[in-house]
């Protein structure tokens, strides 16, 4: 069936700010889709609130709406652009949930404007807990026993009839957000009210506990004659009971039979038949390790997260072929882009293995519980690529870049055979460590298949690692032990370590007896069709290389930006992307190499060549001895891409754009010292150690408080405020946990407000394309403060020494390309706070408002050109026509025990942006589309440190002249009360009830304002106040600065009638 | 133990012996499934046949002998990329290095099979040999390879008794020449009574019995080698009796009907081969095991029409016979290994029945 000739002009929802459970796969799906509608003749809109995003560019869609994403803003915007058709499954929940309210309450019907991808009845069926009950009984798939509840009695009574433990799912979330498993009646209360909250529809399911089958899923495709495929299916190695999300994960399933393949994939297809699916669905099911038994757990109509990484382990572009499916098209009449000969109506096959390993952020969140459940706390992950599992497994530990490279560094080994028993019963994001050491310690499969219900395919394999680890370390490394060590991918720094040799001594070994990799394609087909598309992966002990080295003029090596992590997100991948596309524009070939299935930079059609590896030294070099790059380029890829700077420059591989001396002199503290000397441009002062010691000596001099930090981070890790001598212990103590190649630096940490700047230089002159301030002063992380370009309070002089010491900088550091500058204006002074000479989060933010494309500029420059043959005047760019705030969004709420309090340490997941006229309407843009949506019930908890009780009174005195009934604890409540703002005190947690506790659990407050005492906060109440807070879906902020800015929306009034800013005009 | 796989062309693949040691020559194919390898090992089709499994971990789930699709396994020679040194699944009675050595088949493990595989799709389909002995001479083994064809594979197969798998609904003569075990079991299941002849059984002696329908089944070689059963078979087309046709029965009564069959480079094996039913327009996603195909320019349009087409190269994937109670398909809609998209045609060869009996 050819298209429908009635679709013209298509309005796509994206998924909104990245948060746990959605993040960058739908940047990557929405990308996709847009990309194949316009290939199509489409007129796309996009509305999406995050402006780190790829779709929401102008090259993407016509027209694009970084918009917050509610009912309506969505209606305004469809009464002024008429779309036709709505697709609303590209944007994950989100884009679902909005699609649903828009359908039900008839507005869609009523302007004309039809579903296309899916339909109401479909969405229901699938998402609602008792709809989707009834249509998996009606054709007869089993699931587990279940009730949806509305109340915690209902709930309860169920869970009695058929027993603990029991698994709780709250209907219309995402990431599984607020379920869990309740193994008595206190943990059922618990999990059933805050669930019951959290869903969109107040439904919670109680079920039956399959924790420990087997975690099998499969992906679907279906048109709308009803062809259906499934384009592969992948096993969770952690059994049911950790979110998919947070499990490791391997396609396709290997332990499981045809038998049971077939049985899983036919349900799956009858599945996707009865809920009348046009496009892509992921089905999950429970398979009982010891039987046939099987439930269906879950279906998502949609693309997922799951979907993405099918995309990437087969293939297969599930979103493209979803978008033309809601066209009109079928199956058969969709060709396969990779093969160019085959057609979407066609399953693919692999001749390898896939493991996809969660990033979990537990480096970020010390005091957080590691412990995996039913709610996924994962930002990102990692894949990989190999032809064993073995090899796969290893591949994607040194993807991870969490300071593992292999199954001993998790050190258990301190434990005995009786503490390893009862540390395999842990489930957390250490688990095949505690595996590996079990094996170590002799512990056997049965035991610890017995203690984790891992299938003991996947303990064996764990077995062989182990086997080989121990082999290195005794037997003398011979030509075959070495090729046997690569083959299952030990990299050469851990056969070092094992052989006692050192990095080179392996690799001049390996390169003696011949032991390089080959890189094999990803074609869908295990090479029965000749593929087009050069999307490779490496391995050992392989003949044939099918990755010839081609030799273009010129070719350029692009670095990736790796897992998705607090501090390193989405952003950089749309550097990356944006980067590839200008030297393509400029005549390169272009590689890219990455490990992360969830990005617009892992799509097969975004570089010429795709290699998808781990980015250490190892793994690149061997990409670079095949494609012999005339240059990389580091300075989009983040710091994953930055760190492999001298590594490349040792294998002879030039590096594009600013040098790797001038990347270490920003870095470096007497380099960068001499410098700003130089340049007369003044920093906090400040000094650097290695020592708890030398950290106590240099603070003191300093003066506390001071801000202490290990350097070559990003996202501020391990970056602390600290006030006294116990505290630069503590956090020195942190940082060094894990060693330190560089010194650790100790600033004195001053109060002012926060300006940053993104620059391009060519060497002479520089291009700023705007000045952005922080609401919050400094202290706050910059990607954790909210963002207002222009900056609205500087001066005309702090503006000119801004621009003036920004050219310096990037003169004295040689910048070609990208920089980005962190300033300090306190008591009328400017302050250069950071450099760091590459792209930085901010970049696509300050690209869409000002409609300069600074990737694109920046990679230009770096191959020659200037700033003024680009046609641009040097300088500060004049100011925009439109105010853009950028709001950080936190995912606080899916990790139990994060203290959400905001510091130098970044925590945000995400942001959305608010873009107005005006600053009122940019700010209030910004808090809808964040979530924060006041007033509701004008009650509020304000509990504020000693410091800021005077700024607390002119904020509490605004909160009740908008009629807000203000609570707060005993001294806040003195302060408040003696300055004339009615204040009604409530008890500390110590005291006797009602606490403010009690009070948070009572849902009506709108918001806590919690300021948290300076440096860590040690205060217990402190912490429980703003957990409970966040844990029951109340708005908490921990900085006054932030509170203004809310007030400050909040006096200017409701808007009724937003302007909705096309910024493809921009 | 060393093994070496050499190719007609002078290809080299060096490797660890797996099963039975002894020297083997064959015909090398490549099969995609990524699950089903017992299926595969004891599909009589694969008579004559080495088996390159393009899926590189086999044996994770071990042996289920329940999923056995023949007494034992026909193929020649087995090759893949590693085998599991443990299995696991709970239906799991034994290892894949074990029933390889207990049933004698010689393989290689731990060479390059993509490589392998692009050979043979590049170069089509070609012989080989498996060995351990690491002295040959490469110029006697390429002339032993090029002289090599593989014959008499179906009568090899057959079952050479008649058996009766019983049931209450439709007798259905099952005409064995090679035929996967799932087939007998789809149209049991659908309460048919199932008699398997040999392959070599007269046509009269079968219409004697008066099945209700006739099952030809699937089965190993060059269809138009077997030119006495196309004969007999000739003679059922001209009965009235309602006949489904699988794969090598598909080719045979094409070739018994006068069309011609071909060669095809490097065949179709696996479980994903899309196949259009030319009526419905509909899609589904077949298993397949065949290097020989029906040449569609070739089926005289008074006699029978393309009723199923393969997706990706418009190969002919089913036949319905004008005028009879005839259709037949390449693929394999008793799956095993594969999907099970197409098991609804048994449910149509069993509507012919009924309405042949009530006509």
């Amino acid at each position: 069936m050819p298209k429908n000739p009635n679709i013209k002009k298509v309005m796509v929802i994206g998924s909104g700010p990245i948060v746990i459970g959605q993040a960058a796969e739908f940047d990557y799906a929405g990308t996709q889709a847009c990309r194949s509608l316009k290939e199509e003749g489409m007129e796309v809109v996009l509305v999406n609130s995050n402006p780190a995003t790829i779709m929401t560019d102008k090259d993407i869609a016509d027209r694009v709406y970084i918009e917050p994403l509610t009912v309506p803003v969505l209606e305004q915007l469809i009464l002024k652009e008429k779309p036709d058709s709505l697709l609303p499954t590209l944007g994950g929940q989100a884009g679902l949930n909005l699609a649903m309210e828009l359908e039900e309450k008839g507005f869609l019907k009523e302007n004309g404007v039809r579903l296309i991808g899916t339909t109401s009845q479909t969405i229901k069926k699938a998402e609602d807990r008792l709809e989707f009950k009834e249509t998996m009984e009606k054709i007869g798939e089993p699931i587990a026993p279940s009730l949806v509840v509305e109340n915690v009695e209902d709930g309860a009574a169920f869970a009695q009839q058929i027993g603990y433990p029991v698994v709780l799912r709250p209907a219309y979330t995402l990431g599984g957000s607020g379920g869990g498993i309740a193994h008595n009646y206190q943990e059922l209360v618990e999990i059933l009210e805050n669930g019951l909250r959290l869903s969109r529809v107040g439904q919670v399911l109680v079920e039956r506990c399959i924790a420990g089958w087997k975690e099998i899923e499969y992906e679907v495709m279906r048109d709308s004659v009803g062809n259906c495929i499934t384009v592969c299916n992948m096993e969770n190695i952690d059994p049911v009971g950790v979110h998919t999300g947070d499990s490791i994960v391997v396609a396709p399933s290997q332990t499981l039979g045809d038998k049971e393949y077939q049985m899983l994939r036919t349900s799956a297809l009858n599945i996707i038949s009865e809920l009348n699916i046009t496009g892509g669905c992921n089905v999950q099911y429970a398979l009982h390790p010891t039987s046939f038994e099987y439930c269906v757990i879950e279906v998502n109509p949609r693309v997922s997260r799951s979907s993405a990484l099918a995309s990437k382990a087969t293939g297969y572009p599930i979103a493209k072929v979803a978008a033309k499916i809601a066209l009109g098209y079928t199956l058969d009449e969709i060709k396969n882009a990779i093969t160019g000969k085959t057609y979407a109506s066609f399953e693919p096959t692999l001749d390898y293995c896939v493991v996809k390993i969660p990033r979990l952020p537990f480096d970020k969140f010390i005091s957080a519980s590691r412990k995996l459940t039913t709610q996924m706390k994962a930002t990102g992950e990692v894949m990989s690529i190999c032809t064993n599992f073995e090899g796969a497994l290893m591949k994607a530990i040194r993807s991870l870049e969490q300071h593992v490279e292999c199954l001993l560094d998790y050190d258990f080994s301190g434990l005995d055979h009786d503490d390893l028993l009862h540390q395999l019963s842990i489930v957390d994001d250490r688990r095949i460590w505690v595996i590996a050491e079990a094996i170590r310690k002799g512990i056997s499969y049965e035991q610890i298949h017995a203690m984790t219900q891992i299938d003991v395919w996947f303990i064996d394999k764990i077995a062989i690692l182990v086997e080989m680890e121990q082999w290195l370390r005794t037997e003398p490394l011979t030509p075959e032990l070495l090729a046997e060590a690569k083959r299952i991918e030990f990299p050469d720094t851990v056969i070092a370590r094992l052989t006692g040799k050192t990095a080179a001594e392996v690799k001049a070994m390996r390169k003696e007896n011949g032991i390089i990799p080959v890189y094999k394609m990803v074609d869908t087909c295990a090479a029965e069709f000749d593929a087009e598309t050069p999307y490779y992966y490496s391995c050992f002990g392989s003949e044939e290389n099918e990755a010839e080295e081609t030799r273009p003029e010129k070719k350029v090596l692009v670095l990736g930006s790796g897992p998705i992590r607090i501090g390193q997100g989405i952003e950089f991948d749309y550097c990356s992307v944006h980067s590839t596309w200008a030297f393509k524009e400029a005549g390169y070939e272009t590689i890219i190499v990455n490990n992360n299935p969830e990005t617009v930079s892992t799509d097969f059609d975004i570089a010429d060549k795709l290699y998808f590896e781990p980015l250490t030294p190892e793994d690149v070099e061997s990409i670079v001895d095949i494609e012999k790059p005339d240059g990389a380029v580091v300075q989009f890829g983040g710091q994953t891409a930055i760190k492999l700077t001298e590594s490349l420059m040792k294998i002879g591989v030039p590096i594009l754009g600013t040098k790797a001396e001038d990347v270490d002199a920003a870095e470096d503290r007497e380099l960068f010292d001499e410098i700003l000397e130089q340049c007369q441009i003044p920093r906090p002062s400040g000094g650097t150690v290695f020592t708890c010691e030398e950290a106590i000596e240099v603070a003191n001099r300093l003066g506390y408080p001071v801000l202490v930090r290990p350097s070559y981070v990003l996202g501020g890790q391990g970056m602390q405020i600290a006030t006294c001598d116990s505290e630069i212990v503590e956090f020195m103590n942190i940082i060094n946990r894990i060693a330190q190649d560089h010194p650790i630096l100790v600033d004195k940490y001053l109060q002012g407000k926060e300006i940053e700047v993104d620059a391009v230089c060519d060497g002479t002159d520089i291009l700023i394309p705007g000045i952005m301030e922080h609401i919050e002063r400094a202290g706050v992380h910059s990607g954790d403060s909210i963002s207002v370009y222009p900056a609205q309070s500087l001066s005309q002089t702090t503006i000119d020494t801004i621009e003036e010491y920004t050219r310096r900088l990037a003169r004295s550091l040689h910048v070609k390309g990208m920089i980005n500058i962190q300033f300090i204006e306190c008591q009328g002074k400017v302050y250069v706070i950071e450099v760091n000479p590459r792209s930085s989060r901010t970049v696509p933010y300050i690209s869409k408002v000002t409609g300069i494309p600074i990737v694109k500029l920046a990679t230009k420059v770096i191959i020659g050109e200037t700033i003024r043959s680009l046609g641009y005047e040097p300088g500060l760019q004049k100011k925009a026509d439109y105010i853009a705030i950028k709001m950080p969004v936190f995912s606080f709420e899916k990790i139990r025990g994060a203290d959400i309090s905001l510091g130098p340490e970044m925590k945000s997941t995400g942001e959305c942006l608010g873009i107005a006229k005006t600053f009122n309407e940019a700010l209030y843009k910004a808090f809808i589309g964040a979530g924060v949506q006041l007033p509701k019930h004008k009650k509020m908890i304000i509990t504020v440190k000693d410091a800021d009780k005077y700024e607390a009174i002119s904020i509490g005195r605004r909160f009740e002249a908008l009629g807000y009934e203000i609570y707060a604890t005993r001294s806040t409540a003195k302060v408040l009360n003696e300055n004339g703002v009615h204040a009604i005190k409530v008890n500390k947690l110590s005291q006797e009830s009602p606490t403010v506790i009690d009070l948070l659990l009572e849902h009506r407050i709108d918001l806590v304002i919690d300021t948290p005492t300076q440096g860590r906060d040690k205060n217990r109440d402190g912490f429980m106040i703003r957990r409970i807070a966040i844990e029951t879906g109340v708005n908490c902020l921990t900085s006054l600065d932030t509170a203004n800015a809310l007030l400050t929306s909040l006096e200017s009034g409701e808007k009724q009638n937003l302007t909705l800013v096309d910024i493809a005009t921009i | 133990m060393k093994a070496f796989l050499i190719l007609e062309d002078k290809t080299v693949f060096s490797g660890t012996s797996i099963g039975s040691a002894r020297e083997v020559i064959s015909e090398i194919v490549f099969n995609t499934s990524m699950t089903g390898y017992l299926e595969v090992l004891t599909d009589p089709s694969y008579a004559g046949q080495a088996v390159c499994m393009t899926y590189p971990l086999i044996g994770n789930y071990g042996i289920c002998h329940a999923d056995m699709e023949s007494e034992k396994p026909w193929l020649d020679g087995y090759i893949v990329r590693e085998l599991s040194r443990v299995p696991s699944n709970f239906r799991s009675e034994d290892t894949i290095q074990h029933f390889l050595e207990e049933h004698d088949i010689p393989g290689i493990a731990g060479i390059d099979t993509r490589k392998l595989t692009k050979i043979l799709r590049e170069k089509g389909t070609m012989n080989g040999m498996i060995t351990t002995n690491a002295d040959f001479d490469l110029e006697q083994v390429t002339e032993k390879l090029k002289a090599y064809k593989p014959t008499g594979v179906v009568k090899k197969v057959s079952c050479t008794q008649k058996s009766v798998l019983p049931g209450d609904g439709y007798k259905v003569a099952l005409m064995d020449f090679g035929a996967k075990k799932n087939i007998a079991r789809c149209l049991n299941q659908r309460g048919c009574q199932v008699t398997t002849y040999p392959a070599v059984t007269s046509a009269a002696e079968i219409l004697a019995d008066k099945p209700d329908g006739i099952m030809l089944s699937n089965g190993p070689g060059d269809p138009s080698e077997v030119t006495d059963i196309i004969r007999e078979i000739r003679k059922l087309y001209e009965s009235d009796v309602p006949i489904f046709a699988i794969c090598l029965g598909h080719q045979l009564m094409a070739l018994a009907t006068g069309a011609q069959t071909y060669k095809l480079k490097y065949g179709h094996r696996g479980g994903n081969h899309p196949v259009k039913d030319l009526q419905s327009g509909k899609v589904y996603i077949s298993s397949q095991n065949h290097g020989y195909a029906v040449d569609a320019d070739t089926v005289d349009p008074d006699i029978a029409e393309v009723a199923f087409s393969n997706v990706n190269d418009k190969t002919v994937e089913g036949l319905r016979y004008k005028n009879k109670d005839i259709f037949t398909v390449q693929f394999h809609p008793e799956a095993c290994p594969g999907p099970q998209d197409s098991n609804t045609l048994f449910d149509l060869f069993i509507k012919m029945m009924e309405v042949k009996k009530h006509a």
